[in-house]
């Protein structure tokens, strides 16, 4: 059962359209971007897999897609055996109980005017299971998020509770359905550090006991590495690297990887303030360089890297990385 | 002593009576040195740092202490004299500092502005000025025609950064300056404070809640809990000995990459207390593992290392409860009520 594919993510890409420019309209021209291009990847039943790369590298388009919140531009997504662009309304409706996704921003993500109690229940009255069922359902999502002892916070709104005790309703929310995927789109990135070491492990006792396949969506290696046992690194909307979370975190064989690794900050004086591997500026979605769309910022880009795109390749078991510069290992 | 902060007690006026957010913090910011204010949410740091310039809101009250800048209390500054120390010898990068460049003007146009009506200085001048600024921070000088929605996130904070360095201040007060950002954009704009700090001089007061940022860039840490100063000194030894069991916890609590697998971080249950009526004694006692009977007395500021301070209890047992706090069991069930 494990090792059943639940998700087979294939040659998925998304172009967003721009807003012309009095320049692209005398050149007859559409400005887009590629937010996602040409990803692939599966995700096994049970499988956490953490999603690291810069800001506008096109996680949350990814994310996105895999909940079928917006359509790829290209491409398709296999959600346990179904094409996800064919499902009938009876299916999208249990696609919709099956898929989850957690909000970044705990602070948004519940109506202000409803009760904790409320928000809970809602998403069982949404997707029309019997009613008999929602108390025990419940009940299971407050005890998979540590606050079962807390059922007084039911009757609380949003605002009378911390930040950390928000973040696990939300989680509770999206669990409350026992779905079996989920995307968490930077799940801790607003809280602080005292209570983000909260649900950072609950994400790992529910990775634990659910048997959830999750995508775990952030910046920070050092979040996916606690809750995620593979890791796929992404650069302008490709994926540049994919492995065991240990092996690209102890030894990232992409130069990208490798920067974003150098980068992780730590709580230490002795850290390392040599500059981060990178040349160049920022990388411009809409201006992708020819070749290696990380060749204007690699240290170690040659004439090579700036003709040809380099293919996300196996260069071990269970490891993919997509550069010239990198060798088999096997 | 550049700035030295006095038992500062600052109050907001609500309905339910004063939130005693400051509450008689003291801490000093030496010449040329970066120095952290580090708290969790609601801790009072951008109430503190705000009040150094005297951009309160309305409902907000000084009700007692000091801050001296230079040698003059800036507290009993005429606002006449505090306007002419804003911008010129104390500058200051609001929390939302991303969001704070007006988008339908320039960016350079926007530094212009300031140098002009600020700084008193012809366009041309400006201009020259404006070209100075973005090199320091790193922008190239064309960027300078761009509108703000052009900007990355990092790009936009560096270019807050440029501004606040336009009429060249001695001091400048920077709130969450990276906390948006991702990890090589944080990176980035630290290293330009830290270049700005080895080449200028430039002193830094850089409130954040992450202490891997403390760690990175800064020479002294200030470490608030609940409106109180509870531990301050060198980053170094503020990291290495933690003298304060929310700084031991504040650690524990810290996702490191390289940490074993099976590590398990430890939270600090609970959350602080309303500031409507702070409890007596120490602030961080309904949290704490180590809280005894005396955590219920106010607790004072011992010295525990050269300029190392911290305001627990058991400041001098500190050692032996930095070992016990590094298993997770110790963190777990405290908070009862
Ligand atoms: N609705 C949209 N219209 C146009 N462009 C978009 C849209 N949504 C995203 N983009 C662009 O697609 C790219 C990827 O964006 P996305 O939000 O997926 O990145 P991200 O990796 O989640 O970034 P962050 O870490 O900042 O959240 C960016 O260049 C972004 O500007
Ligand atoms: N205008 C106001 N009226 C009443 N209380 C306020 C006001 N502004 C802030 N407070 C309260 O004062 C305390 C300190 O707030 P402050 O914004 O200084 O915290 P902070 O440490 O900067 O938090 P954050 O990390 O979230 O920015 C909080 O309890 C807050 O609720
Ligand atoms: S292919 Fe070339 S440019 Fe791309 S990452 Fe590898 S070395 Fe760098
Ligand atoms: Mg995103
Ligand atoms: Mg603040």
């Amino acid at each position: 059962m494990r090792d059943e594919i639940l998700l087979d993510v294939d040659n998925l890409s998304k172009s967003f359209t721009l807003t012309r420019s009095l320049g692209d309209v005398l050149r007859s021209r559409t400005p887009k971007v590629d937010a996602v291009s040409d990803i692939s990847f599966t995700l096994k039943r049970g499988e956490t897999i953490g999603i690291v790369g810069e800001s506008g590298c096109g996680k949350t388009t990814l994310g996105r897609m895999l909940l079928k919140l917006i359509e790829p531009t290209g491409g398709k997504i296999t959600f346990a055996g179904q094409d996800l662009s064919a499902l009938s309304h009876e299916e999208e409706l249990a696609f919709r109980r099956r898929a989850q996704l957690v909000f970044q921003n705990p602070f948004d993500a519940l109506n202000p005017h409803f009760t904790i109690r409320r928000s809970l229940y809602e998403p069982l009255f949404n997707t029309r299971v019997p009613e008999d069922k929602h108390d025990r359902m419940v009940a299971e999502a407050l005890v998979r998020v540590q606050l079962d002892g807390m059922m007084h916070l039911l009757d609380s709104y949003p605002h009378q509770l911390s930040g950390g005790q928000l973040q696990r309703v939300v989680l509770a929310r999206a669990l409350v359905l026992q779905p079996d995927f989920i995307v968490a789109d930077e799940p801790v990135s607003m809280l602080d550090v005292s209570v983000r070491a909260g649900i950072l492990n609950v994400l790992r006792e529910v990775r634990d006991t659910m048997g959830l396949a999750a995508v775990f969506i952030s910046h920070d290696l050092a979040l996916v590495r606690y809750v995620c046992e593979r890791t796929i690194t992404m650069y302008l909307g490709s994926v540049v690297e994919d492995g065991p979370t240990k092996d690209v975190v102890t030894n990232p064989l992409h130069p990208y990887t490798r920067a974003l690794v150098q980068a992780v900050p730590v709580p230490s004086v002795d850290q390392s303030h040599e500059p981060l591997p990178l040349t160049g500026g920022l990388p411009d979605a809409r201006n992708p360089p020819p070749g290696c769309r990380f060749s204007d910022r690699c240290p170690l880009a040659d004439d090579g890297c700036r003709l040809g795109r380099p293919a996300l390749r196996e260069v071990a078991p269970g490891r993919r990385v997509a550069c010239f510069k990198v060798p088999s290992l096997a | 002593m550049l700035l030295s902060v006095k038992d500062l007690k600052i109050h907001y006026k609500t309905r339910k009576g004063p939130v005693h957010a400051v509450d008689g913090i003291s801490f000093d910011v030496p010449e040329g040195k970066v120095v952290g204010v580090v708290g969790e949410s609601g801790c009072g740091k951008t109430t503190a740092v705000r009040s150094l310039l005297r951009v309160m809101p309305s409902v907000a009250a000084f009700a007692g202490g000091e801050a001296v800048f230079d040698g003059r209390d800036i507290l009993k500054l005429s606002e006449r004299e505090m306007n002419d120390l804003r911008w010129r010898d104390i500058a200051y990068i609001p929390q939302s500092a991303m969001n704070a460049l007006d988008p339908v003007w320039r960016v350079g146009d926007q530094i212009v502005e300031v140098l002009v009506k600020r700084g008193g200085m012809k366009k041309a001048e400006a201009k020259k000025r404006a070209e100075e600024l973005f090199a320091m921070v790193g922008l190239e000088m064309k960027r300078l025609r761009d509108y703000p929605h052009q900007f990355s996130g990092g790009m936009r904070q560096r270019a807050s950064i440029a501004l606040s360095l336009a009429l060249n201040p001695r001091l400048v007060i920077a709130d969450e300056p990276v906390t948006a950002l991702d990890v090589i954009i944080q990176r980035q704009v630290l290293d330009t404070f830290s270049r700005l700090q080895r080449e200028f001089g430039l002193s830094v007061v850089l409130v954040t809640h992450d202490i891997s940022v403390v760690a990175y860039v800064c020479d002294y840490v200030v470490v608030m809990y609940a409106g109180k100063v509870v531990e301050k000194g060198p980053v170094r030894d503020v990291l290495t000995k933690p003298s304060h069991a929310y700084t031991i916890g504040l650690y524990n609590a810290f996702p490191e990459l390289s940490a074993d697998e099976e590590r398990e971080l430890s939270p600090i249950e609970g959350g602080p207390p309303l500031l409507f009526h702070p409890p007596e004694g120490c602030r961080f006692r309904a949290r704490c593992p180590f809280a005894t009977e005396i955590c219920k007395q106010e607790p004072v500021e011992v010295q525990v290392g050269p300029e190392h301070y911290s305001l627990c209890h058991r400041a001098h047992e500190t050692a032996e409860l930095r070992e016990q706090a590094k298993d997770p069991a110790v963190w777990r069930g405290v908070v009862t009520a």
